[in-house]
């Protein structure tokens, strides 16, 4: 397989849904694709010691976090018959109910995506370097541990 | 050798400062530590793991790449 350079995963601020759609849209040339698989990430709103999240700040190791996005999609390709597969990753403040993570996958066929999404979102919360600041509607903060 | 050490999030928190260069001449990335626990003494108390040229590494590894960057629990997605 050609090796490329990683691509910049990272978006500021949150995922739209109207990308995501689009994102949808522009696979329909893709005719030998039979199943998609989505995974959308989305803040939430926890209520900790009495105060609520109202949003978190991304940040993150750009570049060792967009090579080890790199090493999860040769990863999956290696791993799984995918046609095509998109990760984005939100950078900056997503608020509660917005989309920071956006996981595409696409295959001929529906048994391939389950199983590579869920590889490749366990894979993102384990190795990938980004940190995430939770903010409180008092403006005071925690920062968040994957669980 | 001349390092660049990186701080990300509650690590930064603690340093006060995101990136510096720092002249160091011993060998493993524990006492790269010690210099950095005697600088930072909170950062003691905090949990993370070191990359070296963006590659995780252990405590007992040998420095030899320019860039070291102290990690806080990942928190993607």
């Amino acid at each position: 397989m050609e090796t490329k350079k990683p691509k910049n995963v990272f978006q500021e601020g949150a995922i739209t849904s109207d990308f995501i759609g689009n994102s949808i849209y522009k696979h329909q040339t893709k005719t030998s694709i039979g199943a998609h698989n989505i995974f959308l990430g989305q803040v939430r709103a926890d209520e900790i010691d009495g105060k609520t999240v109202s949003a978190i700040e991304y940040t993150a190791y750009e570049d060792m976090a967009n090579q080890k996005f790199h090493d999860i999609r040769e990863s999956a390709f290696e791993k799984f018959d995918l046609t095509c597969m998109h990760i984005y990753h939100s950078l900056g403040t997503v608020k509660a109910g917005e989309i920071c993570l956006f996981v595409f996958v696409s295959s001929p066929r529906r048994k391939v995506v389950f199983e590579a999404l869920e590889y490749i979102v366990e894979a993102i919360k384990a190795d990938v370097p980004v940190f995430g600041k939770e903010i409180f509607e008092d403006h005071s903060h925690q920062w968040k541990l994957n669980t | 050798m001349l390092l660049t050490i990186k701080y990300f999030g509650l690590i930064a928190e603690v340093t006060q400062i995101s990136e510096e260069t720092l002249e160091f001449s011993g060998k493993q990335i524990s006492e790269l530590l010690t210099l950095l626990y005697a600088k930072y003494e909170a950062l003691k108390t905090k949990d993370f793991q070191v990359a070296q040229n963006q590659e995780l590494v252990a405590t007992d590894a040998l420095v030899n790449g320019q860039e070291i960057a102290l990690l806080p629990p990942f928190a993607g997605g």
